[in-house]
């Protein structure tokens, strides 16, 4: 039998990163040379005869053409409307969904006792229903003679049937919290469970109430599992054009997804396309920024 | 009665009362509206938005409205269940050798190539799918739209699914069993498949049901890079037939969907019990599945 050898740690190094390379080779090939597709069509330019994108594989050939086209349209055009639409709906939906996802997060973590197991399986249950069939569901619900009419009609809230699926926001937003609410409560869940319940007894102990120890501790603990949870609902939802497709059909609530699929995938200018493209993707890069700052801002805080 | 109820509401001890009454209105809020889209799918008569009696009218009854008999509509859930297959074969293996690779690597290389791994899960889908469409179009365009670029796409998406899971896992069980492996003679392939695979089967099981599950919900990936009916996947279905499909068949498409997807997912979940069971690991198996949601 061979003397086993004496492993050398750059042996190792490469037999893992040998193990790493497919999987890496994929993501260059299939993640990181498709954005640099996007930027060289965002910055080509058009055949004016078949009006295809014309790729400029060369950064320093860039045309700035299409950029400014869709930067002329995003300050004060009509991009700019639609994308302060897009961040309303965003901004709305994001806080109602928390304002649904923490307590029940919270419920089911501190005082879930033996029923634990079922009420997870309830908050698990929505990732197995497809997004677009939950969006379904509400188009039944919704309907002229649907059952969200006949309870309002019944409770007395509404005189006559309302149309809810004809370009109106309020639909929209009720799309955004019922298809993105549960993955805000899974990952606030799973952080509260992990809180140590020795720092609420003590927090009692000295005398606070529970609702100064939730206050005092519970919530300021949880800051960085919030904002966590707001930027995983909120990224996908900037890029949504489906929900408001399927609930509102209207130009009145178009989303900045929606423009993007018009260009890319219905229009002859999909360099504007790939421009918006670029600037969701600008603007998502810095709203994560300013989120690293802030969980470090309040890591630091908790930390004094 | 005042005086009771005033005595359980105000009682500091006891669970707060009100948060009970709010998860199960949630719980209400988030499950009733898919039992009612179920529920229509049996009706017998054409309604969408009332009850009409029961039947299997959507399912195979009628003769050309129905998911058996309308080609676009079981066409559409063979195309979801391919997608998902092919994106559990491929991811699971590639995803697993990544994870392994990106946690024991400790070269200059892995920080950068596990970056790019994240990048994938804060990457809008709809970023991500304009640009794949564009490379197939403009560089790769060997790959043809449809199932191939599809399946693609929804590989690409889900390989960080499987690097945290497993990577997770990896980080708790630590380096010593291949080391041990490796002082008792089996080379570095051998430790990683004798001694840290099987510990990683809970691990694999949980990814292989992420990413089928991610899987079949994709829409936009799914959308992007179809092309045409022929490729249409359920939930892409369900976008262009929402708003005017005449008939409960979508919904019977929608629910037939639901069922496969948690008969399979079930089978699975029954299967890592199995084996959690057999290692002796103790914990809830829901509760695990609750946290390994990398969300």
């Amino acid at each position: 039998m061979a003397e086993p050898q004496p492993v050398s740690p750059r042996r190792g190094d490469a037999f893992w990163a040998g193990l790493a390379l497919p999987g890496v080779a994929w993501l260059c090939l299939f993640f990181l040379l498709p954005f640099y597709v996007v930027l060289c069509i965002a910055f080509g330019s058009v055949d004016p005869l078949f009006l295809t994108p014309r790729p400029e594989w060369n950064p320093l050939a860039w045309s700035t053409a299409s950029f400014e086209f869709t930067l002329e349209r995003l300050f004060g055009g009509s991009f700019g409307r639609v994308f302060l639409r897009t961040f309303a709906y965003v901004a709305i939906a994001t806080a109602l969904s928390l304002l649904i996802a923490y307590p029940v997060a919270y419920y089911v973590a501190r005082y879930g006792g033996r029923w634990k197991g079922l009420l997870l399986a309830g908050l698990i249950a929505p990732f197995f229903v497809s997004y677009l069939m939950r969006m379904l569901a509400w188009i039944n619900l919704l309907q002229d003679d649907g059952w969200v009419n006949d309870v309002l009609l019944w409770v007395g809230i509404l005189d006559a049937p309302r149309n809810w699926l004809d370009g109106r926001a309020s639909s929209v937003i009720l799309g955004l919290v019922y298809g993105y609410v549960p993955f805000m409560i899974l990952p606030l869940y799973a952080f509260l469970d992990r809180i140590d319940r020795s720092q609420l007894e003590a927090a009692r102990d000295l005398g606070a109430s529970p609702f100064q120890a939730f206050r005092l501790v519970t919530l300021p603990l949880s800051v960085p599992a919030i904002l966590a949870s707001i930027v995983i609902i909120a990224l996908p939802m900037f890029g949504d054009y489906y929900t408001t497709d399927l609930l509102s059909q209207s130009p009145t609530t178009s989303m900045i997804g929606n423009q993007i699929y018009l260009y890319i995938l219905g229009g002859q200018q999909i360099p504007v396309g790939a421009a918006l493209v670029v600037c969701l993707m600008l603007f998502l890069t810095l709203l994560l920024g300013y989120y690293v700052y802030a969980t470090a801002r309040a890591q630091r805080r908790l930390g004094s | 009665m005042t005086t009771r109820f005033r005595g359980w509401w105000a009682n500091p001890w006891g669970k707060p009362r009100f948060l009970v009454l709010f998860t199960v209105l949630y719980l209400v809020w988030s499950i009733v509206p898919i039992l009612v889209a179920i529920r229509f799918s049996f009706n017998e008569g054409r309604s969408r938005s009332t009850g009409q009696g029961w039947s299997l009218r959507w399912y195979t009854g009628d003769p050309e409205l129905s998911v058996l008999h309308d080609p676009n509509l079981s066409s559409a859930l063979s195309q979801s269940l391919k997608l998902a297959a092919i994106a559990v074969l491929v991811t699971v293996p590639l995803g697993v050798a990544l994870a392994i690779g990106l946690t024991r690597w400790r070269g200059r290389g892995a920080g950068a190539a596990r970056g790019m791994s994240l990048a994938t899960l804060v990457t809008p889908e709809i970023v991500m799918g304009t640009a794949l469409l564009l490379v197939f179009i403009h560089v790769l365009s060997f790959v043809e739209l449809g199932t191939q670029a599809q399946a693609i796409g929804h590989i690409t998406f889900s390989l960080a699914f499987v690097l945290i899971i497993v990577r997770a896992r990896l980080l708790s069980i630590g380096p010593e069993y291949e080391e041990a492996a490796r002082d008792l003679g089996a080379s570095a392939w051998q430790a990683v498949r004798l001694a840290l695979l099987p510990l990683l089967v809970p691990a694999i099981v949980a990814s292989a049901i992420v990413v089928f599950a991610i899987s079949m919900d994709d829409f936009v990936i799914s959308h992007f890079l179809s092309s045409g009916t022929t490729t249409d996947t359920v939930p892409v279905r369900i976008y262009s037939t929402g708003r005017t499909a005449p008939t409960p068949a979508l919904n019977a498409l929608a629910s037939l969907t639901l069922g496969v997807t948690i008969l399979i997912a079930g089978i699975a979940f029954l299967l890592w019990r199995v084996v959690r069971a057999r290692r002796g690991a103790g914990g809830s198996t829901l509760q695990e599945l609750a946290e390994l949601r990398p969300e």
